[in-house]
């Protein structure tokens, strides 16, 4: 299917990933995914071509909800529950770079 | 999109723009939860579960964006068609679950076009949904995004639906550019899709720019520029980011693909990240929503149900007026082309009608209807009012309405005969002989100054009740006499 | 059989209606039996004694008031704690939702509630219901009530535990690949997976959105059918939600299997699969003896995708968690762990807040999705979920049920497959196809092995089959041998004196 995960791989995805990994984690984490990789290379010899993927168990379509306004949440309730708050908003260290 | 070489920004270089606008839609509710979908109001209080991203929470699209949606394709003549959501998966804390909610290879419009005013064709590659992010506002650190300090986020906005609508690559010029973005803000507003305010963000415009030598059949390295705020920006931003890539390419170096930020106080764009640093985003089908595929019926009950659109309201009025479709345009976007066209159907003359919409209509037509407008343009024509009463009586119209007659009889603005003219026009030769003397053996130029001279006379002594053409038929005459 | 008929949750809900017994009773009955074994078993994350309290109360002052409380009047019910409860702690076991109060309840939690049902606690589980041992939580293993040196199965082991140790006659799980099923079989009780969609997984918190569905543990299988006809049925808070109002099992469950047609699933059972336990599969023989003398015919036949299940799922769960799980990034809720930078302290957040066990299924996932990786994994694993499709239509044709052992082996020690993953994993194998088809399939007890642990059955059925799986179950736990041990065993001889006459 494709070469075995190397370790360079599993630090690019952990970094996709926002982990960090020591050395000894980046070593081990390799050597599992790669198991279970291997694992998932019998998928590989499979001719699927003609096989539609699926997306979801149910054959659903156009579940659609009305543009009608709905209760909100309570403001307190939901700031309770955040790390850091300031002034009602979400406080959060500063944001470097600027969203994709 | 046109050759004419009075588009290039750099002599010898063209420019190929396309354009990427995000234009919030006027629904009730957010795109995937029954929170309110509402510009402002004290943050954090729009919210809900969904929109805040919480575990567990799930989306239920909403009908009215598609229906949105859905006006928006027919519009822009594009493809309706299944289509399904994916999630792009990328960290940003105004992103509350750290993915959005977008269409990705099946999105709902396809393959369109859009006429510009001029009658040029932009084509239009999709249209498709995706939920809106929250927003940060940067504290501390001089309110920079790249210096100390923190942000603060609210997330009313997180969830607003959007519309992405990605054009080709068709525009060459800044005016190009302003055009494109204005003709959609009009659909738009037209459909009532969205109220289209690039000011309040409702509208974002994200611009790809390239450039090549003229004749060049293949495209050069693109750079994406995000944070345009303005059309003022957006024209800025090109003929700079122009510049920059023909000037990187004449010093012998290479455009690297990039995503950039215009800077509108410097007037620059900066880099924000090469191709290389592009995010991964890993989209995949969104496994908590299921496929949206419109019948035939829905999509042309919303065809059937759509206004009549700039393009056609630009070609009926230039066709009734006999005029090409970009003159036509500013009394379509001035939403006056209904009275012009209504005014030259009662027989008001064309090039009247378009020159009052444009200098004396800019602020609305208030109580004026297309009967009055076109009995006031016929008496101007006819010689009974001069363009200075008629702009007068018009002003009258809108303010209050009336008959032209009666606002034109109201004012005194008696229909002088001739004979009376010409016997002002006479006093005044004998009163100002040194004058006249000029008129009759000078030159163009000092003719022409002599002709206004008398005008100017003429006006005073008539209180303005003087058709200019006339005394310069007058004077004419008595030149040649 | 000797299920004592008191202990089950029709019998306590129809006491309680008709006001033969309160609430509040039963519930103090099943406190006094948490307080026993809870500190040995740790089913819970948390038990809510003050809040049963006041619920059972209130279930007692309607049925005083001549009001009828619902179907589930003062039962004592156990959630797995990945599902939000209203300003209840729910931490899907993970030190990333360490003191996360939700500001809603789950659609579940909602219909238990308005159903008359008492919540007695929030159960342990495998970190994001991550494992199949409830060994990977940040809260301590949960031991099984039958050998506590054994695991309960997972990930939904706590609420396998509280059942099968009688603290609670129902619980509440939810099943991925099998999380409900397998600790069920290890448990020696009732598990369902219901086809996807039959129950809203709104306020369910999200492992593998495609995969998930949330089901009953109970120690009858008509408990279980109780409980789905109270939980099921649309909820338009959740798009994948099937547009239908719950099936009414409780009528049809003692239809028998007079007539139906089973059919064993050749590459799951026995022969066919390396791994499947003498003993599991000699329990499986009896219970189609079991089928076939109450009237089914029973036959060999064979799902041949199903052996590129495990394969599939371990791309596709992992996949959709490495984007589910995106969102603990320390802004909005749980913990967070301060760095100079918003992207280092999502980074340091999520480095402390996930076991690892999850960071290897967010690795795995990341990487599946990737660039240049998406065709050949999660892509070729969404196909292999067609095929598998397919061929359970195909077998559907000739049969009404299937059959398979739920779980390889009887419940295994605490710490014996932790250190390799991949053989924690195969542990899935016999429930994971039924997820990938969104096909519904429960376990049910039949049996002990060698060792004196239970054996589960596993009966598979088409989409919507419940009605015809229920009518199975029934069968096969009348027919189940003696010694049944979650009843016989822990709940009825319980020191602490939990039994009702
Ligand atoms: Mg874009
Ligand atoms: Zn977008």
């Amino acid at each position: 299917m494709t070469d075995r995960i190397s370790k360079e791989d599993v630090a690019h995805v952990a970094d996709l990933a926002r982990l960090n990994l020591t050395e000894e984690e980046l070593e081990a984490f390799t050597g599992q995914l790669a198991d279970v990789l291997d694992h998932a290379a019998d998928l590989a010899a499979l001719d699927l071509v003609d096989v539609e993927p699926m997306t979801n168990p149910l054959p659903m379509r156009n579940v659609l909800r009305p543009d009608v306004v709905g209760e909100t949440s309570d403001r307190a309730e939901v700031l309770a529950c955040a790390p850091s708050v300031e002034d009602e908003q979400f406080r959060v260290p500063p944001v470097l770079g600027e969203s994709p | 999109m046109s050759d004419d070489a009075t588009t290039e920004i750099v002599p010898g270089w063209e420019t190929v723009i396309g354009l990427e606008v995000h234009a919030e839609l006027a629904t009730a509710t957010k795109l995937f939860s029954d929170a309110p979908n509402r510009f402002g109001g004290e943050p954090n209080t729009n919210v809900d579960p969904v929109s805040l991203g919480l575990p567990g929470s799930l989306p239920v699209l909403n009908e009215q964006a598609v229906e949105l949606a859905i006006r928006v394709g027919l519009s822009l003549h594009c493809r309706v068609q299944r289509s399904v959501f994916a999630r792009k998966n990328y960290f940003y804390p105004d992103m509350p679950k750290d993915f959005q909610i977008s269409q990705y290879d099946l999105p709902i419009n396809e393959e369109g076009w859009m006429e510009l005013a001029d009658g040029r064709r932009v084509g239009i590659e999709r249209a498709h949904l995706e939920e809106d992010t929250g927003k940060s506002t940067h504290v501390g650190g001089g309110g920079r995004i790249h210096e100390a300090g923190h942000s603060l986020v609210d997330y009313n906005r997180a969830g607003v639906p959007l519309i992405e609508i990605v054009g080709a690559p068709d525009l060459r010029c800044a005016e190009d550019a302003r055009a494109y973005v204005s003709e959609l803000r009009s659909i738009l507003v037209a459909i009532g899709a969205s109220d289209g305010k690039m000011e309040e963000g409702s509208m974002r415009v994200d611009c790809n720019v390239s450039v090549r030598p003229v004749g060049d059949a293949e495209l050069g390295t693109r750079c994406e520029i995000k944070n345009i705020n303005s059309l003022r920006s957006l024209g800025r931003a090109i003929v700079y980011e122009s510049r920059r890539q023909v000037d990187l390419i004449t010093a012998g170096e290479r455009v690297e693909q990039q995503t950039r930020h215009w800077n509108e106080d410097e007037g620059r764009t900066h880099k924000l990240r090469s191709k290389e640093e592009a995010y991964d985003y890993r989209y995949f089908p969104e496994p908590d929503l299921v496929p949206v595929d419109p019948s035939e019926e829905w999509i042309e009950s919303v065809r059937a149900a759509l206004p009549v659109l700039p393009r056609e309201r630009r070609h009926r009025l230039a066709e009734a007026a006999g005029v090409d479709t970009a003159t036509a345009s500013l009394t379509v976007e001035r939403g006056m082309d209904d009275l012009a066209v209504d005014a030259i159907g009662a027989g008001a003359d064309p090039t009247r009608v378009l020159v009052h919409v444009e200098n004396n209509l800019a602020d609305g037509a208030g109580a004026l209807t297309a009967a009055s407008f076109a009995a006031l343009v016929a008496m101007e024509v006819g010689g009974d009012l001069t363009a200075t009463q008629a702009k007068t009586v018009l002003a009258t119209l809108v303010a209050g309405g009336g008959d032209p007659a009666a606002v034109a009889a109201d004012l005194g603005f008696e229909a002088m005969d001739d004979a009376a003219l010409e016997s002002v026009v006479d006093d005044l030769i004998a009163a100002h002989p040194e004058d006249w003397a000029a008129f009759t053996s000078g030159d163009d130029k000092e003719r022409k100054k002599k002709s206004g001279f008398f005008v100017g006379k003429v006006m005073k002594a008539t209180s303005g009740q003087a058709d200019g053409r006339a005394v310069n038929e007058i004077l004419a005459r008595r030149a040649g006499a | 059989m000797s299920i004592p008929e008191g202990a089950t949750a029709r019998v306590l809900a129809s006491e309680i209606r008709s006001g033969a017994r309160s609430a509040r009773t039963v519930l103090e009955e099943h406190l006094v039996a948490i307080d026993a074994r809870e500190g040995e078993i740790n089913a819970f994350n948390l038990v809510l004694v003050n809040e049963a309290r006041a619920a059972a109360d209130a279930v007692d002052i309607r049925v005083a008031a001549g009001e009828d409380p619902g179907p589930l009047a003062g039962v004592p019910v156990a959630l797995k704690d990945n599902m939000c409860t209203r300003g209840v702690p729910t931490t899907c076991s993970s030190r990333i939702l360490e003191g996360w109060r939700p500001p809603y309840d789950a659609t579940v939690v909602e219909r238990l509630v308005a159903a008359g049902a008492v919540v007695v606690g929030k159960t342990n589980l495998d970190e994001f219901a991550m494992g199949s041992s409830t060994e990977n939580s940040a809260f301590g293993v949960t031991r099984n009530p039958l050998d506590p040196t054994k695991v309960p199965g997972g990930s939904s082991g706590g609420s396998a535990a509280a059942v099968a140790a009688g603290f609670t006659p129902l619980a509440l799980g939810s099943d991925t690949g099998g999380s409900i099923r397998q600790p069920a079989a290890l448990c020696g009780v009732v598990g369902v997976k219901p086809t996807y969609g039959a129950v809203s997984r709104y306020g369910l918190v999200a492992f593998a959105s495609s995969l998930d569905q949330i089901g009953p543990f109970s120690r009858t299988v008509a408990d279980s059918a109780l409980m789905l006809e109270v939980i099921g049925g649309h909820d338009r808070r959740d798009s994948t939600s099937i547009p239908e109002p719950a099936p009414d099992l409780s009528s049809v469950l003692d239809h028998g299997v007079e007539g139906l047609r089973v059919g064993i699933i050749e590459e799951l059972s026995g022969d066919g699969l390396e791994g499947i336990a003498d003993d599991v599969q000699a329990r499986l023989h009896e219970a189609v003896a079991a089928l076939e003398a109450a009237g089914a015919t029973v036959a060999s036949t064979s799902v041949p995708s199903t052996v590129y299940g495990l394969s599939a799922y371990y791309v596709v769960a992992p996949a959709e968690a490495s984007s589910n799980l995106a969102r603990y990034d320390g802004v909005r809720f749980g913990l967070r762990v301060d760095a100079l930078n918003a992207g280092d302290m999502n980074t340091a957040t999520r480095t402390a807040g996930f076991g690892d066990e999850v960071k290897r299924r967010i690795m795995l996932g990341t990487y599946a999705l990737s660039a240049g990786y998406y065709d050949a994994y999660y892509g070729k694993s969404q196909k292999v979920r067609t095929l598998i499709l397919e061929d359970f239509a195909r077998a559907y044709e000739e049969f009404d049920l299937l059959l398979s052992p739920t779980a390889p082996t009887t419940a295994f020690p605490i710490g014996e497959k932790t250190a390799d993953p991949m053989t924690m994993y195969l542990n899935d194998v016999c429930t994971i196809p039924s997820n990938l088809a969104g096909h519904p399939s429960m376990s049910v007890p039949f049996g002990v092995g060698e060792d004196g642990m239970p054996i589960g059955v596993q009966v598979l059925a088409p989409a919507f089959g419940e009605p015809t799986m229920f009518r199975a179950a029934k069968v096969l736990e009348a027919a189940a041998p003696d010694g049944h041990p979650a009843v016989g065993g822990t709940m009825v001889g319980s020191p602490t004196g939990v039994r009702h006459e």
